[in-house]
Formats: C-alpha cells, sequence, structure tokens
C-alpha cells in the first residue's frame, strides 16, 4: 500500500472529506459574516449567538411543537432572520454613522446576552437533536464511512454558498446591494428605499446563520456554546478571504476546513490554532485578504 | 504599662470566655469557598449544583459548628489555572477563606493545591481526577474525595478486558486531566496484558470528533477509550453513533462520564456504555432521599462531584466539630481518624495521601425500553469495593506516605 509521509491514502482522503464538511459550515457562516460586513459595515459578533439561537429554535421547535427537521429547515432561518431584522431596526440602525467599533460592542454585547439567557434556561450539557430518518445510516465509500447526513451537509451548504454569490454578483437586486453600499444617496435618489433593502440584508446575512444551525444541530448538542466554540475560526475565515468578499468567505471557508483536517492528521493538537497561524501570514503578506480589495 | 497589660490580658480573658465555642475558630467564621466552572463545559456536573451540595451539608449542622457560622461562598475559575490560583489567593489572603472546595479541571486544581499547601488551607477536591492530587502533588490539606483517574481506569479497563477487549485507542484530552487518565488506563490495561494500538490529542472544548474519531477506526482496536470529559465526551458519543463505530463492533469506553453527560446525550445515543461512577442517585433509600432534596434546589438529579461536594463538606464540618478548631493541621488529622459515613460513602476512610476509600461502581446506560423515565438512567453491574477501586496508597508517590 502506498502512503504518504505514513498515513495510508485511504485516511487522508477520509480526512479531507471531513474536512471539507467542517468547512461547509465556515463557509456558510462566514458567508453570512461577509454579506453583512460588506453591505452593511458592520461587524457582526452576535453571528455564533444566532447560529446558536438557529439551533435552538429546531429543539424548540421539535420538543414543544412536534415540528421535525425540515420544518425546522424552513422555519428556524425565518424566525433568526426576523429576530435579526428587529435587531437592526431598533439598535444597529442607530449606529451606522460611527465607527465600526459601536457596531462590533453593540453586537458583542447582544451575542453575551443571548448566550446568558440560553445558558442560564438550557444548562451547557446541551439537548439531544435527533437525525432525521430520511438521512440516517450512511454509505461505504471504500476509504471511509460517510453518514448520509453529512454528505447532505456538504450538498446544501455548497447550493446556498453559490446560490446567494449568484444573487449577489449577478442578479439585478444584487446590483442594487452592491450600489447601495458605495453610495446611498444616489441609490435613494433612484426610487429604492435604502433602509429597507439594508434591514433584510441583516435579516438575510443572520437567516444564514440560523440555518447553519439548524444544519449543525444533529451533529453537535444543540448547546448555548456552540456559537462560541466556531466564532472565532469564523472571523479568521473572514478575515482570510478579505473582509466583505463573498466569494474570499466561500473559497477560504472550505479551504481552511481542508487544512484543518489534514492538521488533524498530521499533528493533532495544534488542530485549532492553525487556522491562526494562516490568519497572521495572510495578514503579514496581504492585510486585505486574499480577495479583499485595499479600501 | 504593668496595669493597661493587666487590663489587656483580662480583657482577653472576659472575651475569651464570653465566647469560648469558637474561641478557636479563625476569624469566627468557617468560610468555605467553593471554586469551579460556572460556566463552561464542565458547570452542569459541578457548577452551582455544588454549591448547593455544600449548603445543604451546612444545614445539616444548622450553619453552624463549634459555635461559629458557617458560610459558603462560590467564584467560577473558568476552567483556567490561572484564574484559579489568583482566585484561591484571594479568598486565602483577603476573604477569609479557611476551605476551598470541588475545583474540577485537574489544572486548576493542581495550582489551588500548590498554594493551599502553603497557606495551611484544607482543599476539598471533588471535581479534579488527576491522581497526581493524590500522589506526587499531593497535601497534607488536600483531599481528594470523589473519584480519579486510577480509580476510573482501573474499574472501566478491567471490565472490558474480563469482556474480552484488550486492544485500545485513545481519544484523550489534551490537558493535564486527559493525559494523566490516558496514563493511568494505558497501566491498567498493560498490566492485565493488553496493548495500545494508538492515541491522538484533541483540544478542549472540541466540537467536532468526526476526525479522531476515523483515526480511532482504522486502529483496529477494539476499544475506543475516551479520556476526555462534559461537552468534550457527549460530542464524541454522538458522533461515534454517527459514524457508525459501535455498529462495527468497536466498543467505546467513556473513561470520565456523569449522569449529566447521559441526560445531554439521551439513552438513544448513550445507551449500553459503560463506565465507572462514584455516585448514583438510585442506590438506596438514603441516596434517594438527598438526591431529591437536591433535586428540588437544583432542577435534576446530582452528578457525583456534586454529591461528593456534599459528603466532603459534611466530614470536614464534622471534624471542625470534633477538633473544636479550624486549625488546618488538627482538622486534617481528624479527617484522617474519623470515619467517613454518609448516604455517599458508607464506611469510607481517608488515607495517609489524603485519598478517600469508599466503594465505586461498575455503571451501565440503560436502554430507552429499559429506562422507566427522566433520569432513570443507569444499571449497577456491580459494585468495586474500595479497597481495589483505588490505588494503594504505597504506590502512589505521595511523600506523605510512609
Amino acid at each position: 500500500m502506498v502512503s504518504l509521509l505514513g498515513i495510508p491514502p485511504q485516511v487522508l482522503f477520509g480526512q479531507l472529506l471531513l474536512g471539507l464538511i467542517n468547512g461547509s459550515f465556515y463557509a456558510l457562516l462566514s458567508l453570512g459574516l461577509a454579506v453583512i460586513f460588506g453591505m452593511l459595515n458592520v461587524i457582526n459578533f452576535a453571528h455564533g449567538a444566532l447560529y446558536m439561537v438557529g439551533a435552538f429554535v429546531a429543539w424548540l421547535l421539535l420538543t414543544y411543537a412536534g415540528i421535525g427537521y425540515w420544518g425546522a429547515l424552513v422555519v428556524a432561518p425565518i424566525v433568526v432572520g426576523l429576530l435579526g431584522i428587529a435587531l437592526e431596526k431598533t439598535m444597529l440602525s442607530r449606529l451606522y454613522k460611527l465607527d465600526h467599533l459601536y457596531g462590533l460592542l453593540l453586537t458583542f454585547g447582544l451575542a453575551l446576552i443571548l448566550e446568558g439567557a440560553f445558558r442560564h434556561q438550557y444548562g451547557v450539557s446541551g439537548q439531544p437533536y435527533p437525525i432525521p430518518a430520511a438521512l440516517q445510516g450512511g454509505q461505504n465509500l471504500g476509504f471511509m464511512f460517510l453518514p448520509n447526513y453529512r454528505g447532505w451537509v456538504i450538498v446544501a451548504s455548497l447550493v446556498i454558498c453559490f446560490g446567494t454569490w449568484f444573487a449577489i454578483e449577478r442578479t439585478k437586486l444584487g446590483a442594487y446591494l452592491r450600489a447601495a453600499t458605495e453610495n446611498p444617496t444616489l441609490v435613494q435618489a433612484f426610487g429604492i428605499n435604502v433602509p429597507v433593502m439594508v434591514s433584510l440584508t441583516y435579516g438575510f446575512g443572520v437567516a444564514l446563520a440560523g440555518l447553519a444551525g439548524v444544519l449543525a444541530a444533529p451533529i453537535y448538542q444543540v448547546s448555548p456554546l456552540m456559537g462560541t466554540n466556531l466564532i472565532i475560526i469564523v472571523f479568521a475565515v473572514v478575515v482570510i478571504g478579505g473582509m466583505g468578499s463573498i466569494l474570499g468567505a466561500i473559497v477560504t471557508g472550505l479551504g481552511l476546513g481542508l487544512l484543518e483536517g489534514l492538521t488533524k492528521v498530521f499533528y493533532p493538537e495544534a488542530s485549532n490554532i492553525v487556522v491562526f497561524v494562516v490568519m497572521a501570514i495572510v495578514l503579514l503578506i496581504k492585510p486585505a485578504g486574499l480577495f479583499g480589495r485595499e479600501r | 504599662m504593668r496595669t493597661l497589660l493587666l487590663a489587656g490580658t483580662a480583657l482577653l480573658t472576659l472575651a475569651g470566655t464570653a465566647i469560648p465555642a469558637s474561641a478557636q475558630v479563625s476569624d469566627n467564621v468557617i468560610r468555605i469557598g467553593v471554586l469551579n466552572d460556572r460556566s463552561g463545559i464542565y458547570a452542569d456536573l459541578a457548577g452551582e449544583g455544588s454549591a448547593i451540595a455544600a449548603r445543604m451539608a451546612a444545614e445539616e449542622f444548622g450553619n453552624k459548628v463549634a459555635g461559629a457560622p458557617v458560610e459558603i461562598v462560590v467564584a467560577d475559575h473558568q476552567n483556567k489555572a490561572d484564574i484559579a490560583a489568583s482566585k484561591a489567593r484571594e479568598w486565602v489572603d483577603t476573604g477569609g477563606v479557611d476551605v476551598i472546595a470541588d475545583v474540577p479541571n485537574s489544572a486548576a486544581a493542581l495550582a489551588v493545591q500548590g498554594i493551599t499547601k502553603d497557606k495551611k488551607r484544607i482543599f476539598l477536591m471533588s471535581g479534579p481526577g488527576a491522581t497526581a492530587l493524590s500522589g506526587a502533588q499531593c497535601s497534607p490539606y488536600g483531599f481528594q474525595w470523589t473519584y480519579d483517574n486510577y480509580a476510573m481506569a482501573a474499574g472501566t479497563g478491567r471490565a472490558l478486558y474480563e469482556q474480552g477487549k484488550k486492544k485500545w485507542f485513545f481519544v484523550t484530552a489534551d490537558y493535564a486531566f486527559g493525559q494523566s487518565l490516558e496514563e493511568e488506563t494505558t497501566k491498567m490495561v498493560k498490566s492485565l496484558g493488553g496493548t495500545i494500538v494508538g492515541s491522538v490529542r484533541h483540544p478542549l472544548g472540541t466540537s467536532d470528533f468526526s476526525s479522531f474519531l476515523l483515526q480511532a477506526q482504522g486502529s483496529g482496536a477494539d476499544v475506543i477509550g475516551l479520556a476526555n470529559a462534559g461537552g468534550d465526551t457527549v460530542n464524541a458519543v454522538k458522533q461515534a453513533a454517527e459514524f457508525g463505530i459501535t455498529q462495527a463492533g468497536q466498543s467505546l469506553a467513556g473513561l470520565l462520564m456523569f449522569i449529566t453527560d447521559v441526560h445531554a446525550l439521551g439513552l438513544q445515543s448513550a445507551q449500553g456504555l459503560m463506565f465507572t461512577e462514584g455516585f448514583y442517585w438510585d442506590m438506596d433509600d438514603q441516596t434517594r432521599e438527598w438526591s431529591k432534596k437536591f433535586e428540588a434546589k437544583a432542577g435534576k438529579k446530582p452528578t457525583m462531584v456534586q454529591a461528593g461536594v456534599y459528603s466532603a463538606v459534611k466530614h470536614y464540618l464534622k471534624a471542625v466539630e470534633a477538633a473544636k478548631t479550624d486549625d488546618a493541621d488538627k482538622v486534617a488529622a481528624k479527617m484522617r481518624e474519623l470515619p467517613v459515613e454518609d448516604m455517599f460513602a458508607k464506611k469510607g476512610k481517608v488515607a495517609a495521601n489524603g485519598r478517600m476509600f469508599h466503594d465505586m461502581y461498575l455503571a451501565q446506560v440503560k436502554t430507552p425500553a429499559e429506562s422507566k423515565g427522566a433520569w432513570d438512567y443507569y444499571k449497577i453491574v456491580k459494585t468495586i469495593p474500595a479497597d481495589t477501586a483505588f490505588m494503594d496508597p504505597k504506590q502512589s508517590g505521595c511523600p506523605l506516605v510512609k
């Protein structure tokens, strides 16, 4: 059997595939962040908490309303999106004229409040969420056993990521959005309601986080801490990809997932810092990120 | 000058006779500091529940021993050894704290052990598992109460060996506790004639275990030993079920599991798991009665860590009452002398190295069909008698054992 640096190829393929699955989550979350930063110039620190809320909404729907996974996949992002719009309308919209730092502080505070509230109510151990019946079991790929559900996660997140990229970069609505970021006054003069569009964009960005939460619920415990574990990595992804770059967020998310997967094979102890090492190197060489533009 | 001195002495004597019983208690209060993780991954298995357990112990004494009131204070060490150390130092130096209790997370506990040893304060460890705490790093004032990594490793390792599972692979949390747990289990497995086919270290608080589980799956081991705790174990067990690891014939051994972990996993994912436990609420009338009281306050059944905090605090207060002082040397001697007898430990005794010897239990998680409702989770497969459950103090490497 051929082996690469002492690792048999089956193991390597397996790890790469797992990396891709984690990368899909990174991509989905950093996509929402990139949309929000690109369009609103807000550094949304509440993203991880809203991801957690998405997972909890799915769990609450199942436990108290009997609505299963597929229903939650539709309802939870809408709930999180509406919550996001409410936050944007009542609080965030007052801060657009100020420095980025204020938005960051506000959303960070919101994240702490949301997490604290859920922790108080549900404890830290988390709640179990079953894998939907249709996606139970798995496929033997020869080099590894791939649970059907994880396969579904990759497909779903790739579709959503590239759908979003297409909508923003290639459609008329996307063009309005991008124009509104460049020059809101002029776009408003053309008869487009910019504040509403901004609210909807924020709602959409956090709905993506909510959706990622539902996708994550059957894999991880539905726990108040699940967002905190992920948000820092996701921010690193966005910084490496280039703040506000949508394609950058998607590509970097998947790429770093792969890199992390490889690290888990060769030197597992470093698996939670490899992303930050890459971030430091990218910032030194290309401060605007791999896909970012200098402003 | 002489009259002044005389007057002073008279006053002191008077003061002494006015409150005779508490004359030997420093600053007239017994202050017990419950230091643990109150917000992170160990908050459910220790956290506020441990504080509730400590208060329940104090209430049984009417919140008063040797004439001095008992006060419980709490703090969050956030699983960081430096925060634990500075909080312990602050409590001892300026907070008038006589006893520090619980301290899950072995790294934090090792830091606190150093401080309580220097400053002569009693340290009642219920949460931490590192055997060094009653071994090379033992202290005359440190008591390891509930469990330790040796007990966990020996109980589970032997049980699986008896089922013919001899090849182990470890998935280990990369810090003092996980490493110590892996080391103890390795020793046990090897002494029984088993082999270790590999191990992988993961950072504390990992959410995705698939990569590590896949490596374990490919290793050809009979048993995948999870040398981690709390949320890490829960995620690992859940994802092992997803990847069909147990269906494919490998066994999963949670080397440290708590009832809250089983509760979080649900019986569907956790059924069949076998592990060593120090306490289960549904063992006899005493445990059921105490656990019911606990549940009324905490909203859930106690873990062994929380029950252990109760037992340790109660034994400490008993020793203070018997010694009529809170002087650490005298109380520590009394704690070693008195038998431990309560709902947690029957005929327990404290050895010279600070290890409290009590019966441990081999538990297996019930299937959803066997369980009659919430918290009805364990079958107690066997009782591991105290003398074989824990390491012989002579082998612990503790300098206090002669």
